[in-house]
């Protein structure tokens, strides 16, 4: 059984690896491009993705078939799509200065990203022993969350102080967030959910929790606010409650959180209306894009016009005017995307997604234990949220917020926090294949990996 | 916890089906709406992203695009510079275009359907798109040589292909360049542009299409079409000429150029009226024939009738239910009658072609960018304006005015060619506008020439063959030059 599922990723690799190679070729077709790069990448990337497979056989061989080619896929998509407005930027440059390829530094990226996820296998031989570190995970979550405001260290970048420079690198903690604080959620959730299950009183038909376990709720909405407060970053702030909100249901499987959950975060967002004019501007180009066409909608107006343009099949890779939209490497990515592969290639990037947070959701439900079930559908709903709240802020159906696309975008932190990411959903995934499966001796003895793998 | 994490998963998906819903409004519904908003760069960037087609004649561009390093990629250039504008307009970032290049403007920039396949074929190919060619009728020669001999007085000049209708030269004077108002520079374009604007002479009017002008004595040759097609008369017949006669009720009367009668006789055969420009002849003979005959003639030319070369060229204007007075001033081009210069050249032509008014037309043949011919204009006839032997007579009585008459700047070595002058008051103190229309045959070609030179020239008849004359003999001499 281990074996099959390693074929089929195997299998489905090499059609990922296919895909994205045809991607690049069409891009360097359409601009004419004769830069070397692609193929170099090509082979480089091909190296570095069979590397990992390799290292999935041999450290969780049990693990999901289609998490890692999703996710190389998605990676690739994004790398190619950064290397299509590479083209165009060199493309439009008067001879002086050729910037250096951000598809080259996304593939440095990409493989620290790909390494780092083997780590995590190496290094997480159960995923139940990250549950030892509950209060360190919060603890290393709040202060990367927080490590940009410290003066001398944190760099305001777009008007949201999210950066740390250190040593002439820059670099998101938050991303790193993303990771330490589902950890933190699982472990503390798995150990209270009994007690915070426990209902003494019910008003107007539903229960409310007692006073003692509404402290961590309230307590991770403050420290959203604090963020949106401090940093400026609605994205972060609302991804975070949203996943502790999340969690907060799945685990206790009442709804009161969820009206919660939802009451803190209207009132929060409507304090953060009325206090910020940043907030009230994003609300107000949200509305009404199109008055502010020449300023602060300019970058969304042209991101609709993208849309606009690609209509349902697109322009072509390499045939569109995407680079006309700013940051269209990193946040407005999926603009590029429907403007040259239009609205059927957005339609296929969202079903990677679902298909990709769907599998993380099935390893939740199948998974036995409660840390283990709260940290896999914890990763899915930071994929999830993020996707979510990218796509609809980009496509005008939620306002803009600062967050990345999940695999697509340029950014280097977001990318190595990503794979993490993957590298513990195989590791949930294939501890809980072990576990669930009645007596697979043969396979058993094929993993030298496993610590738990004794099924007799 | 498994019921929870079904319940958010189903989240999950309605999530990402109200995504997708939405975005199929952005992307698939409005798509159209938004492709054409005003603020849309990407419209004008795709344009200007293409090679857009020449615009050639004789097989010379006069307008073309050229690759640029800018933002947009390519820039439209005028080779054929400021003597061709009128027939190609410009094509321009801020002002949008003209001329042919309006009214092309699918082809040019390759979304005409008929271009589909072409593009499919560049697609595979995998070579970028290029719009098709427009081919013109004009002569590059003869264009030139009118447009120097003009040499910046304002006025017209139009030459046409009697049997066919094709229009050999286009000319207004004073001109443009194209190119100034078409460049990539849009702070640039405005400047150019307002200062045409605001220069007196409009150089930007398109003067033998629009320019409407009292033909003058030009128009006698509507009078003697007219005359003749009534069957009253002859080129022999014999009419009044005195130096003046009076216009019925009123107290005015209407003189000879000339200040004296026609003849010693005071009689003048139809004929020599024509070669003189007799006005006292011509007064009487409208009068005789009447409004209505004259009217049906001029129409019959293609007066009081707009039609598109595809340019559209403005209405020359015979009135209708005039008095008899104002029949007389009507007959000598004076009163409200009104022609383009394109018009007289067409009165010219019928004349010409047996009496058979071709459909005037400035585009050959419409081409993909690989040359294969698309759409290519034949020869339409538009009416007969008179009957063939009549045609023959006033073609002879033409030739009779360069002979023996006022059109002597008309006579070229080795060609037969037939005039009229014409010298027409503006009504102001301003000098009269200078006409002179001519037809030229050689070795079976027919070409007519219409010239009118804006307040060119002083009171007498004299100015039409003076002035305008030689240019229109120019432009017959350069298109019957040995070797075209």
């Amino acid at each position: 059984m281990m074996t099959s599922r390693r074929n089929q990723e195997l299998a489905l690799l090499v059609l990922v690896l296919g895909i994205s190679r045809l991607g690049f070729f069409l891009v360097d077709e359409a601009t004419k491009n004769t830069a070397a790069i692609s193929r170099a990448l090509a082979v480089g990337v091909a190296i570095l993705v069979f590397g990992g497979h390799g290292v999935i056989r041999w450290l969780a061989p049990a693990a999901d078939p289609l998490i890692y080619p999703i996710a190389v896929q998605l990676n690739l998509l994004g790398l190619m799509m950064i290397h299509r407005l590479d083209v165009a930027d060199l493309l439009r440059e008067t001879s002086s200065s050729p910037s250096t390829p951000e598809a080259a530094s996304q593939t440095v990226w990409l493989m620290l990203g790909i390494f780092l996820a083997c780590a995590t296998l190496w290094l997480v031989r159960d995923h139940r022993q990250l549950q030892r570190y509950t209060f360190t995970a919060m603890i290393f979550g709040f202060a990367l969350l927080l490590l940009p405001l410290l003066p001398g260290l944190g760099a305001t970048v777009n008007g949201a102080r999210l950066w740390i420079r250190f040593a002439g690198l820059s670099f998101q903690p938050a991303e790193v967030a993303k990771i330490a604080l589902p950890v933190f959620f699982a472990s503390y959730l798995a150990k209270n959910r009994a007690s915070m299950t426990a209902i003494k009183s019910r008003f107007l038909g539903i229960g409310v929790p007692r006073a003692k376990d509404t402290g961590p709720i309230v307590l991770a909405w403050l420290l959203s606010l604090l963020v949106l407060i401090s940093q400026r970053d609605l994205g972060t702030s609302l991804l975070f409650f949203g996943l502790f909100v999340g969690l907060l249901y799945v685990a206790t499987g009442q709804r009161t959180w969820l009206v919660l959950g939802a009451v803190l975060f209207a009132s929060g967002a409507y304090l953060g209306y009325r206090l910020f004019g940043h907030v009230q501007l994003r609300v107000m180009v949200w509305l009404d894009p199109f008055s502010y066409s020449h300023d602060q909608g300019y970058q969304i107006v042209q991101a609709l016009y993208g849309f606009a343009s690609g209509g349902l099949f697109g322009r072509g890779l390499g045939q569109g005017f995407s680079w006309l939209v700013p940051y269209a490497k990193s946040d407005f990515i999926l603009s590029a995307f429907g403007e040259e592969l239009g609205y059927v290639g957005l339609i296929a990037l969202a079903l990677l997604f679902g298909v990709l947070v769907q599998r993380a959701l099935k390893i939740a439900l199948t998974t036995r234990d409660d840390f283990g079930q709260l940290l896999a559908a914890g990763l899915a709903l930071v994929l999830g949220l993020q996707m979510f709240v990218v796509f609809g802020g980009v496509t005008r159906l939620i306002p803009l917020t600062g967050l990345t696309t999940p695999f697509l975008a340029a950014g280097g932190s977001a990318l190595v926090a990503n794979w993490i990411m993957v590298g513990l959903l195989l590791r949930i995934s294939h501890t809980t294949t072990l576990l669930n499966a009645p007596s697979q001796t043969t396979t058993a003895q094929t993993t030298s990996s496993s610590s738990t793998g004794d099924a007799r | 916890m498994s019921h929870q994490i079904r319940r958010l998963s189903f989240i999950l998906a309605v999530a990402l089906v109200a995504l997708l819903a939405n975005l199929a409004v952005t992307q698939v519904l409005q798509s159209d709406s938004l492709r054409l908003r005003q603020d849309n760069t990407r419209l004008l960037l795709e344009e200007y992203g293409r090679e857009r087609g020449a615009i050639v004649v004789d097989g010379v561009a006069i307008a073309k695009s050229v690759k640029t390093s800018g933002t947009l990629a390519y820039e439209r250039r005028y080779p054929g510079g400021e003597a061709f504008a009128p027939a190609t307009g410009f094509y321009s970032l801020v002002y949008g275009a003209t001329g042919i290049e309006r009214l092309y403007s699918p082809i040019l920039s390759g979304r005409d359907d008929r271009l589909i396949v072409d593009r499919l074929q560049q697609l595979i190919a995998g070579k970028q798109p290029k719009g098709g060619v427009v081919t013109l009728t004009l002569r590059a020669d003869m264009q030139r040589a009118a447009y120097d001999a003009l040499a910046g007085r304002a006025g017209s000049v139009v030459a046409m292909d009697a049997a066919t209708g094709e229009i050999l030269t286009l000319v207004s004077s004073p001109s443009y360049d194209p190119g100034a108002i078409s460049q990539n520079n849009p702070a640039k374009v405005r400047e150019a542009y307002t200062a045409l604007l605001d220069s007196p002479l409009e150089p930007m009017m398109n003067r033998p299409l629009t320019q409407s002008l009292p033909p003058g004595s030009t128009f006698k040759l509507v009078v003697a079409a007219a005359a003749l097609e009534s069957g009253r008369f002859t080129a022999d017949s014999v009419l009044p000429g005195p130096a003046a006669i009076a216009l019925p009720n009123s107290t005015k009367k209407l003189h000879n150029w000339q200040l004296g009668p026609c003849s010693k006789s005071g009689k003048v055969t139809l004929r020599r009226a024509l070669e003189v420009s007799c006005n006292t002849a011509f007064a009487w003979l409208g009068m005789q024939l009447g409004a209505d005959a004259l009217e049906k003639q001029a129409q019959a030319f293609g007066f009081n009738d707009s039609f598109a070369v595809p340019l559209v060229a403005a209405a020359s204007v015979f009135p209708a239910s005039l008095d008899e007075a104002q029949t007389a001033m009507s007959s000598i081009g004076q009163f409200d009658v009104r022609a383009t210069a394109l018009q007289m050249a067409m009165v010219t032509a019928a004349i010409t072609n047996s009496g058979n008014l071709m459909a005037p037309h400035l585009v050959k043949n419409v081409m993909s960018a690989d040359l294969a011919v698309i759409e290519s204009t034949s020869p339409s006839f538009v009416r007969s304006a008179m009957s063939v032997s009549n045609a023959e007579v006033l073609l002879d009585m033409m030739r009779s005015v360069v002979t023996n008459g006022t059109a002597s700047s008309g006579k070229i070595d080795g060609i037969t060619v037939g005039a009229k002058t014409g010298t027409a008051e503006s009504g102001t103190a301003a000098l009269p506008h200078a006409w002179f229309v001519a037809t030229g045959q050689f070795q079976g070609r027919n070409i007519v020439v219409a010239v009118v030179v804006e307040n060119g020239g002083g009171a007498q008849e004299v100015s039409g063959n003076r002035i305008a004359g030689p240019i229109a003999a120019a432009v017959l001499k350069t298109a019957f030059k040995q070797g075209n």
